[in-house]
């Protein structure tokens, strides 16, 4: 995973709620068997139209948006199925980072293992960012994950949290297997004591 | 340890598969079952091999394809060359890495969340993982089951382990009797219109009350299944006399002196009294009338006796062009009936309803009736054991005579990977369990409903209420 220090771009302003990940990448383009490749496909119905065509109303068709690195968005983002291809198309179409009021449970630690960054900050403050990213590429925002802060373009700083496991893999692009796979002999004990305690949980013998 | 607290369902599961707590609270949760389909699984296998990394517990393991291939000449493979080649794919990895396989052409093949419980894999008091958000599903046998992403498979197959910080606890209650006419669907339906699509995120659901209580498995599983749309990444009902009635016997479950003992211990999971719940809500079946969704998520629901709301009532200004988004789209407008709604494509199926007890609702309805003219009604069994019992029971011949297409099992037109679409503009009642936008194919407008509500509206060419079938 690519590491996630700090963020300075620009912002997509997307004021929409419960974005569902059947909008984020429909189902026909999950017949892949690769990560990479997904970002023409983002937000496919709500960017092109029935031809193909870029809808020019949408926010990612427009400059300075095309380039976005940071998209802000309402209540519920991500709700839905659990395709990973949901952080892949966002990151593969260049986003690394992602402010809503709320996520999606199943989404919001797929974008983590992505190393694309969910924040979490009040619906207030959100919207207080939306007029920020309207005014285009003159106003960047900052993500600082290390000191867990957003800069608006004014300069103000809105604090943000991020559970500090996931913190601590995301600055470091560090791959959570090989964290887990260092508390082996746990896992080892585990298994024998389990075993031991309830024989009778069977297997699934090969077919 | 000294006196334990009460504790939920959730609770006791959870505590007993934790490996160890990390010192920020993350827990490592020991996985008893992974289930692994084509659509997810190919990236996590990839990761694998490029880390040179074994699959610690394939004896835990099994997969099977079910998103992306035909309902239809099977035996002459898939057309389509990316379908085939992520089940071609799946195929290799499997034997790469010695994970059990249920092949396609096998009998016990089906949709993943019918056949872990179908076959016994699925057990109480388990935890219970596969990529793909309706592992909720599983919860009905009073297992922690909960979807996951490709990360995270890739994560389970090497490590047999998963990260987590537990979950809240909320209860949903639902009490009184079903009343004639409706279902578990219509049940499921009403809460996610009650606690809305985000209602449950960061929770896991446990399902209690009489009405719960008096549901069979199939009715149970409904539930749980759903329990994603309100956010809810698991739903559990605790295990009981029908329960074990369901999982006794079934190929894969214990057997013999080893099935008394599963059963006492699965007699010591159901939450304890006086248990802490995080949110409670509190339901009334007798309130509950057939449910049809007019909306782009499964919160914009209706009884089938209501109307198209109008977004003008709401006050929040986002909801309300979220509605007005969803109303265009579905082209509908406020106030009409939902009765009067006609229908192009009729599907009955899904890991919702795609059960033996779904197919015979609808196939009650359907009796002595015709599909109506210009409709195109599609059921697509949830397994290859579900359709050959449908066979056998005579079912399958009695919707065929009604004018349904019948099918070979699979997700089918639940997400339109596979042939099975709907096109821009057409109006599906489905049995499925989303009614987002171009789920169902490009354009395409879905109505969530129950199977025999489904049937209804296959033979009446609109939806229907089908109490007054009869
Ligand atoms: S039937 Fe539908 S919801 Fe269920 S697993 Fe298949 S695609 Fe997902």
């Amino acid at each position: 995973m690519e590491k996630f220090t700090k963020l300075t771009g620009i912002a997509a302003p997307l004021p929409l709620a419960n974005i569902d990940t059947d909008k984020v990448i429909p189902a026909r383009f999950l017949k892949t068997i690769k990560r990479s490749g997904l970002g023409v496909h983002l937000f496919d119905a709500l960017r092109y139209d029935k031809d193909g065509n870029e809808r020019p109303d949408f926010v990612l068709n427009q400059e300075p948006y095309r380039k976005a690195e940071i998209l802000i968005t309402h209540e519920n983002f991500g709700c839905g199925s659990s395709r990973e291809h949901a952080p892949w198309a966002l990151l593969d179409f260049g986003i690394r980072c992602i402010i809503a009021p709320d996520f999606a449970d199943i989404f919001h630690s797929n974008s983590l293992k992505n190393g694309v960054l969910p924040v979490r900050l009040s619906r207030a403050v959100c919207d207080q960012l939306i007029d920020d990213a309207k005014l285009g590429g003159n106003a960047r925002i900052t993500v600082d994950l290390e000191r867990q802060v957003v800069v608006r373009p004014n300069g103000e700083e809105i604090p943000f949290k991020v559970d500090p496991f996931s913190r601590h893999l995301l600055l470091n692009g560090l791959d959570d297997i090989g964290q887990t796979l260092q508390h082996g002999k746990a896992l080892d004990s585990y298994e024998v004591k389990r075993h031991a305690e309830q024989p009778w949980q069977p297997t699934i013998a090969a077919v | 340890m000294s006196e334990m607290k009460p504790r939920t369902l959730f609770d006791k599961v959870w505590d007993s598969h934790v490996v160890k707590t990390l010192d920020d609270g993350t827990s490592i949760l020991f996985i008893d079952r992974h289930l692994v389909h084509e659509v997810t699984s190919p990236q996590a296998f990839e990761g694998l091999r490029l880390a040179g990394r074994p699959v610690r517990r394939p004896d835990l393991t099994i997969a099977v394809a079910d998103h992306n291939i035909p309902t239809m000449d099977r035996a002459k493979g898939i057309k389509e060359e990316d379908s085939r080649i992520q089940v071609e794919t799946l195929e290799a990895n499997v034997k790469a890495f010695g994970v059990p396989y249920i092949p396609m052409l096998d009998e016990r093949q089906g949709i993943v969340h019918i056949i872990g419980p179908e076959l016994g894999i699925s057990l109480p008091g388990q935890t219970l993982v596969c990529g793909d958000s309706h592992t909720s599903t599983h919860g009905a046998l009073g297992a922690l089951a909960f979807g996951i992403g490709t990360s995270e498979v890739e994560h389970v197959l090497a490590t047999q382990t998963l990260l987590q910080k537990p979950m809240k606890n909320m209860r949903v209650d639902v009490t009184g009797g079903l009343p004639f006419g409706t279902s578990a669907k219509d049940v499921v339906l009403a809460i996610i219109g009650k606690i809305g699509t985000a209602g449950g995120n960061g929770h896991i659901i446990e399902y209690t009350g009489d009405m719960i209580r008096g549901l069979d498995m199939a009715g149970r599983m409904t539930v749980s299944n759903m329990t994603i749309e309100a956010g809810a990444r698991a739903g559990m009902i605790a295990p009981d006399e029908t329960t074990f009635e369901y999982v006794k016997g079934r190929p894969y479950a214990p057997k013999g002196a080893a099935w008394d003992q599963a059963v006492s211990y699965w007699r010591s999971l159901p939450t304890d009294p006086g248990a802490h719940f995080d949110t409670s809500v509190f339901l009334t079946a007798t309130d509950i009338a057939p449910m049809v969704t007019w909306g782009t998520n499964p919160e914009a629901v209706v009884p089938v006796t209501g109307l198209v709301p109008n977004p003008a009532d709401i006050e929040d200004e986002g909801i309300r062009a979220q509605r007005q988004r969803m109303l265009e789209y579905m082209g509908l407008t406020p106030g009409q009936k939902m009765t009067d709604l006609k229908v192009d494509v009729v599907f009955i199926g899904s890991c919702t309803n795609g059960r033996i007890e779904d197919l015979r609702a609808a196939a009650a309805v359907a009796k002595g009736r015709k599909v109506a003219a210009g409709v195109r009604a599609l059921v697509v069994p949830g397994s290859g054991l579900v359709k050959l019992q449908a066979e056998r029971e005579g079912i399958a011949q009695i919707l065929i005579e009604s004018g349904f297409e019948w099918r070979e099992p699979c997700c089918s037109m639940c997400l339109g990977m596979n042939p099975d679409k709907i096109s821009a503009g057409q109006r599906c009642a489905s049995t499925s369990n989303r009614n987002f936008e171009g789920r169902q194919g490009i354009g395409g407008r879905t109505h969530l409903v129950s199977p025999s509500m489904a049937a209804a509206a296959a033979v009446m060419g609109h939806f229907a209420d089908v109490r007054e079938l009869g």
